[in-house]
């Protein structure tokens, strides 16, 4: 599902933030990113969605590479990524079900299996109840659900989330984890960035670490 | 590379889908302009004050043009005669003008009607009162025919007219009118003039007007760009604020320029009753209104088209 060749990504002012990463990810596999603030974790998720292409080397989501990609179909490609991330990134003036339909309507869902979807969604993250309400008025572990519900929402073969339960404690990190684990069971491939290193280590999933953008540890693939 | 997969659907419900996109872009870029009150009536009301002048100029040099249209079929040679002239000489005088082939009407206002006229006009009763005698001297009109009306043959007629023993001197309505016409087509030349440089203006407000909504909605539109928007998908909603802000500001302009023509047609009617005559303005018709309205819109359309250009670049990955 993602093959990374010998990526590097440089920045001007601060040098290399990736340096001759290779790994390759196999469709329904989850796996966990850690590493220290500043090792590059997010930067590798931004390769992936397309926010940033890498200065050397060969990104290839799903069959696709991205070096090769035509700047008319980043957005195609994106529709096939959810991304979720530590801030949510939740539109504060629309209510939880505008938030959620944001992709759909991009896509150009008709109305009626936009709200078909989107009740699907919420009622997995546990939402449905809520669709009314703006971000402002949930907490932080249910806006994150809410940000969750918007990357499924499309049924991407691909979910990324950078630091998902970074604000979160413990117990709602678990409960996070744990619809992760749901999507992973019906085929969708995650990866996620993630210095929760307690809970990881008790998980049976795939941990791979950087560190000043280097891949030093991989539990699993070669 | 595999292609990346669409929404299946057949064509037509995808052209439903696209006009349903349009239709709750263009509701809710309007219903986003009624949401700021304030900010939206002070742009609408600059366009439409931008638009409005030119307009109101084009109005009145069109005015201009028909009333002095209607002058220019009546060139007339007034010719004053001597103050000892009786009446019988007048006519006399009159009738023989009449024979000859290139006038083609010739009229008498003679002294008691000049008079009378006069007095009608009002406020001048008092003044005549004190004089035992009619000052006023009796007038001929004459009217030359259409073939006979060329500012040299009405300059060799007056010098003919001058050379009877009765003339006291004459007035030619034709110089006014040349240089009246001179005068409009020079505020034609300003009139279009002004117009391009305030719709240059409307261009720059509409633009920056649509250049701060998109720095305002950064954060959305960042977001939707992670969505997998596309850069039309993203800009469709600002063009249309563009439009409709065109659109209110073009209603807004031919509104002020109704407004002045109400206004101004009183005085108007007034001082053609003192020419003697009925003159009604014309407002913009409604060719004009069309006229207005669809600058209005274009001008909003190509003014949001360029904020967006510059400060919308699409999805992209740097
Ligand atoms: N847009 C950017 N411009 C310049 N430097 C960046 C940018 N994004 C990230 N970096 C740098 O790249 C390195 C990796 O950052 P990041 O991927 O955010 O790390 P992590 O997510 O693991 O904390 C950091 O040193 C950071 O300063
Ligand atoms: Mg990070």
């Amino acid at each position: 599902m993602i093959e990374f060749d010998h990526v590097h990504k440089r920045y001007p002012e601060r040098g290399e933030a990736l340096s001759d990463i290779s790994f390759a990810l196999a469709a329904g596999e989850m796996a966990f990113l850690t590493g220290h603030s500043g090792a590059g974790k997010s930067t590798l998720l931004r390769l992936i969605g397309l926010l940033e292409r890498p200065s050397r080397g060969r990104v290839v989501v799903d069959g696709r590479d991205l070096g090769a990609l035509p700047r008319r179909q980043i957005p195609l490609h994106r529709r096939q990524v959810g991304m979720i991330f530590q801030d949510h990134r939740l539109l504060a003036d629309r209510s939880v079900f505008d938030n959620v339909a944001l992709p759909l309507q991009v896509m150009g869902y008709g109305h009626r299996e936009i709200g078909r979807r989107v009740r699907a969604a919420l009622d997995h993250v546990g939402l449905l109840k809520r669709e009314r309400a703006t971000p402002v008025a949930l907490s932080g572990g249910e806006q994150q659900r809410v940000g969750i519900a918007r990357a499924v929402v499309a049924r991407p073969p691909l979910l990324l989330a950078d630091e998902p339960t970074g604000n979160l404690d413990p117990e709602l990190s678990r409960e996070i984890f744990e619809l992760f684990e749901r999507f992973q069971y019906v085929g969708v491939t995650l990866l996620i960035a993630t210095h929760d290193l307690s809970l990881v280590a008790r998980m049976p999933y795939r941990i791979m670490t950087l560190a000043d953008g280097r891949l030093v540890n991989d539990s699993g693939g070669w | 590379m595999s292609r990346v997969r669409r929404p299946s659907a057949r064509p037509s419900e995808l052209l439903l889908i696209w006009l349903a996109h349009h239709l709750r872009s263009a509701r809710e870029s309007l219903r986003r302009l009624f949401g700021m009150p304030l900010p939206t009536t002070m742009t609408v009301a600059v366009i439409g004050i931008s638009l409005a002048l030119p307009a109101t100029l084009y109005v009145g040099t069109d005015n201009l043009r028909t009333m002095t249209g209607r002058w220019d079929q009546t060139a007339a040679i007034s010719l004053f005669l001597r103050h000892e002239v009786d009446s019988d000489t007048a006519r006399a005088l009159a009738e023989r003008l009449r024979a000859r082939p290139e006038l083609a009407r010739v009229e008498l206002i003679e002294r008691e009607q000049a008079l009378a006229e006069f007095k009608e006009l009002g406020g001048f009763e008092g003044a005549l009162e004190a004089l035992d005698d009619n000052p006023l001297p009796a007038v001929l009109a004459l009217y030359p025919g259409p073939d006979h009306a060329t500012p040299e043959q009405l300059r060799a007629l007056e010098q003919q007219a001058l050379a009877l023993p009765e003339a006291d001197f004459a007035r030619m309505d034709t110089l006014w009118i040349e240089r009246l016409q001179a005068i409009l087509a020079l505020a034609e030349t300003a009139t279009l003039l002004l117009g391009a440089l305030l719709g240059l203006g409307v261009l720059l407000i509409v633009g920056n007007t649509i250049r701060l909504e998109i720095l305002n909605r950064r954060g959305e539109i960042e977001i939707m760009e992670l969505v997998g928007a596309t850069a039309a998908f993203i800009r469709r909603p600002f063009l249309y604020a563009g439009a409709w802000y065109g659109l209110l500001g073009g209603l807004c302009a031919t509104l002020l320029v109704t407004l002045s023509a109400t206004t101004l047609q009183g005085s108007v009617s007034r001082l053609a009753a003192l020419y003697g005559g009925e003159f009604r303005l014309a407002g913009l018709g409604l060719g004009g209104t069309l006229a207005v309205v669809v600058t209005g819109v274009a001008l909003g359309l190509v003014g949001s088209w360029i904020a967006v250009g510059r400060h919308l670049q699409g999805a992209e990955a740097h």
